[in-house]
């Protein structure tokens, strides 16, 4: 095609252009994984400290000491904020998507190679700016991820407030514009660069979920950023958009007739649809595996679009179910309610789909196929708490608790990244040229489902018996105290499946040079990844362009000599 | 594998299904004139969807173990759906989400729609980092005006709130640190803040809003029973968060009476 030809570009020659500042969506997808990767460890060792103090709050740890209560608050915020952003932003979308979009689609190279290239380090530089929140004077913020004003917009409401608070939204804001630049990247290339016969409805699923991630993106990004810019300007100029009259520690502050709800709106306008950004793809990389390893054309393909597109409409107008108990009014609170309840809708759809592709198939569980197996467990699970907080009148127990953290947790934070370790799993021979090893795969998935259910299930108890989250030690509300057991419990469980991501990397490094040798098309899959070398050449297809003659999910086709049909193959069905 | 899958899938449900039926950890009990209602619409969301729950991964179970390739010749189901079957789930659970969130919405609606009855008695909360202040407005029913420039935090109750005693109404304004209530009586709070957002967060009565500086937030509540209830922060404040809580005395009548009559004395 026409548009293809003009983005075409000779292979880099050199180290630096070819690995560090490449034009090649693979590496770049490849940069920004190992972004996610380094940034996940940040994260769970956040984590794992937090659960330490829940529990021995006075304990004194080598190289970190004791934990203070403030220092447990910069923990969560940047535990939040690095785990939201830099991974499960950055790994499904930008790693994955980068890698696998052009490829999946039959194109060379992304739309915008430069503006590619430019969105990597542009996150690059947004991590190492919220890193450096921690080595701040007064230390990293701890007014939490979600940053409610005026805690986060006043520079004395405590520590961390100062220029950690300033490095943290400076980094959002970088991150912000990286991911507008990623996402114009994403829904030009679907736009213009498929291949000829792949048609829209010919894409594969994982296509689909980040075209609408990226149009989702496109539409939050840029309201955080000048949710950001403001938040910024409130506290080093002096304006108000967030902070009314305020008296702190008896200090009256200069700032007049800013509206703290307005952060919380602009926030959550970013934040809802956020969440659909961080599981879209994983559900992309659900249904393709889920086909894949049933051998069994996905169920209700036309449904499975649709639903994707419903979510992504739906998920722009319940942002308001956050702020139940924000003081909005209890009108918005009942309409934003109905919309969320509807949210439910698609994603059941989605849910009854995959288990309608799995009906009557013939499974093959191979370690990709089990954490898709896992992502369907824990998507149910976190999803079926989603109707308890839909609901202002349940929200009023159980809004920010420690249930609102099991919810969350689950199916955004676990789901999503079961949704990883299911793509890791599937395109590792793709991308890497060898197998990961089945035996580690098994015990990690086994380890890490159980130990995520034994982490995040007995949060929806504490919460329930009125846990309130962000609390770093239990012992000065009296009817927290019988609670510790449970707690007390959720931290083992935390210490042992974090020490099950340790085999989780180990097979990821140890197979990249050891593993054995895979061949083009280990999984006997059918989209347009499978049909090229391994690991694909520079501009992907070695000099020719694909043509694409089928739908994506091919397989068991009746009277077809294999079991399954690839998309390049002029023979076998046409109607789809 | 897939007899493993099935056998793990099934215990996570099987436990997890455990202890909310045992009710091993549930909602405290409900001392409050709305928390019948609030329960009883949590357990029906609960049993709904706890049914949701089992069915889903015990089919999820049971699915990949049926289906599982046991290298047999089974011919495998070549379909793309079914249209009939993507219809009617849809509109069940449209149904069944949209008709759940109706049912309680009556409950919300005489919480959050109506203000409180003309004779409630008026009480109101304010928060600050990192305590809870409780003002009555005494014979005169007016609260007094406040004003920041006077608030001294460290000087505790009138004066952290920065009462401006050069108004005639402030004479008989109590400010405490503990909140005492009467009985089955409805409770006309005002929630205010000083500083950043704290919310108001008592487990026992089902009750919880946000207080945010620079609104004063207008809720009704009945409290139903005598006790001791315990107040705590649910909106990140700062450091001290986890230990922003209080505590409400719930009294007679009589023992309301003599216990505000006994705090204007202690003014004079």
């Amino acid at each position: 095609m026409v548009a293809q030809d003009a983005h075409a570009h000779a292979a880099p020659q050199g180290f630096i252009r070819k690995y560090v500042f490449s034009l090649d969506h693979k590496v770049i997808g490849v940069q920004y994984y190992f972004l996610a990767l380094v940034a996940v460890f940040v994260g769970m060792a956040l984590s794992l400290l937090m659960r330490v103090h829940m529990i021995w709050p006075t304990a004194v740890l080598p190289i970190f000491g004791e934990i203070k209560p403030e220092t447990y608050l910069q923990l969560l915020t940047m535990h939040g904020t690095i785990m939201v952003f830099f991974v499960l932003t950055t790994a499904p979308q930008s790693g994955f998507g980068n890698y696998f979009l052009p490829i999946q689609i039959g194109a060379p190279d992304m739309a915008f190679p430069v503006l590619n290239m430019l969105s990597f380090w542009t996150t690059f530089v947004a991590f190492i700016v919220m890193l450096s929140a921690f080595f701040a004077v007064g230390g990293a913020p701890l007014h939490g991820w979600t940053g409610y004003a005026p805690l986060s917009a006043l520079t004395n409401s405590g520590p961390g407030e100062q220029l950690g608070a300033d490095l943290w939204i400076t980094s959002i804001a970088i991150f912000c514009i990286a991911s507008l630049m990623g996402a114009l990247n994403f829904i030009t290339t679907i736009l213009d660069l498929r291949a000829k016969g792949m048609t829209m409805m010919r894409m594969p699923l994982t296509c689909w979920a980040w075209f609408i991630t990226a149009i989702l993106g496109l539409l939050a990004f840029g309201v955080l950023l000048s949710a950001g810019i403001l938040l910024l300007l409130d506290r080093n100029v002096g304006t108000s958009f967030y902070v009314p009259l305020v008296v702190v520690n008896g200090q009256v502050m200069a700032h007049k007739g800013g509206s703290p709800l307005l952060w919380q709106h602009l926030f959550w306008f970013f934040g809802h649809p956020e969440v659909y950004i961080a599981i879209l793809p994983g559900m992309g990389v659900a249904s393709q595996i889920l086909s894949t390893f049933s051998r069994k054309p996905i169920f209700g393909y036309k449904a499975m679009v649709y639903a994707i597109m419903a979510i992504g409409i739906l998920g722009f107008v319940v942002w308001g179910h956050h702020m139940f108990m924000s003081g909005m009014s209890p009108y918005s609170a009942f309409a934003f309610s109905i919309m969320t309840m509807a949210i439910g809708v698609p994603s059941a759809i989605k849910t009854f789909n995959w288990l309608g592709t799995l009906y009557k198939g013939k499974i093959r569980f191979q370690s990709p196929m089990l954490y898709a197996i896992g992502f369907v467990s824990l998507f149910v699970s976190g999803g079926l708490s989603g109707p308890f907080l839909a609901q202002p009148v349940l929200d009023i127990p159980l809004h920010d608790t420690a249930f609102v953290v099991g919810h969350f947790h689950l199916i955004m934070g676990v789901a999503a990244i079961f949704g990883m370790f299911a793509g890791t799993a599937y395109w590792f021979p793709k991308m890497f040229g060898r197998m990961m090893n089945e035996s580690l795969g098994r015990i990690h998935f086994v380890m890490t489902l159980i130990g995520t259910y034994c982490i995040f299930m007995p949060m929806h108890y504490l919460g329930m018996a009125g846990q309130p989250r962000r609390y770093s030690q239990f012992t000065e509300v009296a009817y927290l105290h019988k609670l510790m057991p449970l707690n007390t419990f959720i931290t083992y469980a935390a210490i042992v499946t974090i020490a099950a991501q340790f085999i989780f990397v180990i097979n990821l490094f140890w197979s990249m040079f050891k593993g054995p040798k895979a061949s083009d098309n280990p999984w006997e899959a059918t989209t347009l990844e499978w049909t090229t070398a391994t690991p694909p050449p520079h501009d992907n297809f070695g000099g020719h362009t694909p043509v694409v003659y089928h739908g994506p999910y091919e397989y068991s086709v009746p009277g077809a000599p294999k079991d399954y049909i690839m998309q390049t193959d002029p023979a076998g069905v046409t109607a789809h | 594998m897939g007899l493993a899958l099935l056998v793990i899938i099934w215990l996570i449900t099987f436990f997890s299904t455990y202890f909310f039926i045992a009710k091993t950890w549930w909602l405290p009990h409900g001392v409050a004139a709305a928390a019948p209602w609030i329960d009883h619409q949590f357990t029906l969301t609960y049993v709904i969807m706890g049914i949701v729950f089992v069915a889903a991964q015990g089919a999820l179970g049971y699915l990949v173990w049926k289906y599982r390739d046991d290298g047999s010749k089974r011919a495998v189901d070549y379909s793309h759906g079914n249209t009939t079957l993507e219809l009617l789930w849809t509109t069940l659970t449209a149904i069944l989400f949209i008709g759940l969130n109706l049912m309680g919405s009556h409950v919300w609606a005489s919480e959050r729609f109506e203000p409180a009855h003309a004779d409630a008695v008026p009480v109101e909360v304010t928060g600050m980092q990192f305590a809870w202040y409780f003002r009555y407005p005494g014979p005169d029913g007016t609260f007094a005006k406040t004003e920041p420039k006077l608030m001294d935090p460290s000087a505790g109750n009138e004066a952290a709130l920065g009462l401006d005693t050069s108004d005639p109404s402030a004479k008989d304004d109590v400010v405490t640190g503990t909140m005492y209530l009467p009985v089955n009586r409805e409770v006309a709070l005002t929630l205010r803040s000083v500083d950043v957002i704290h919310s108001f967060f008592v487990p026992s009565f089902r009750f919880k809003q946000d207080a945010v500086p620079g609104l004063a937030i207008h809720m009704h509540f009945t409290p139903t029973e005598i006790g001791d209830y315990e107040i705590a922060c649910a909106e990140l404040c700062g450091l001290g968060h986890y230990k922003m809580h209080g505590m409400v005395h719930v009294v007679s009548q009589d023992d309301f009476d003599k216990w505000l009559a006994t705090r204007e004395a202690e003014k004079q």
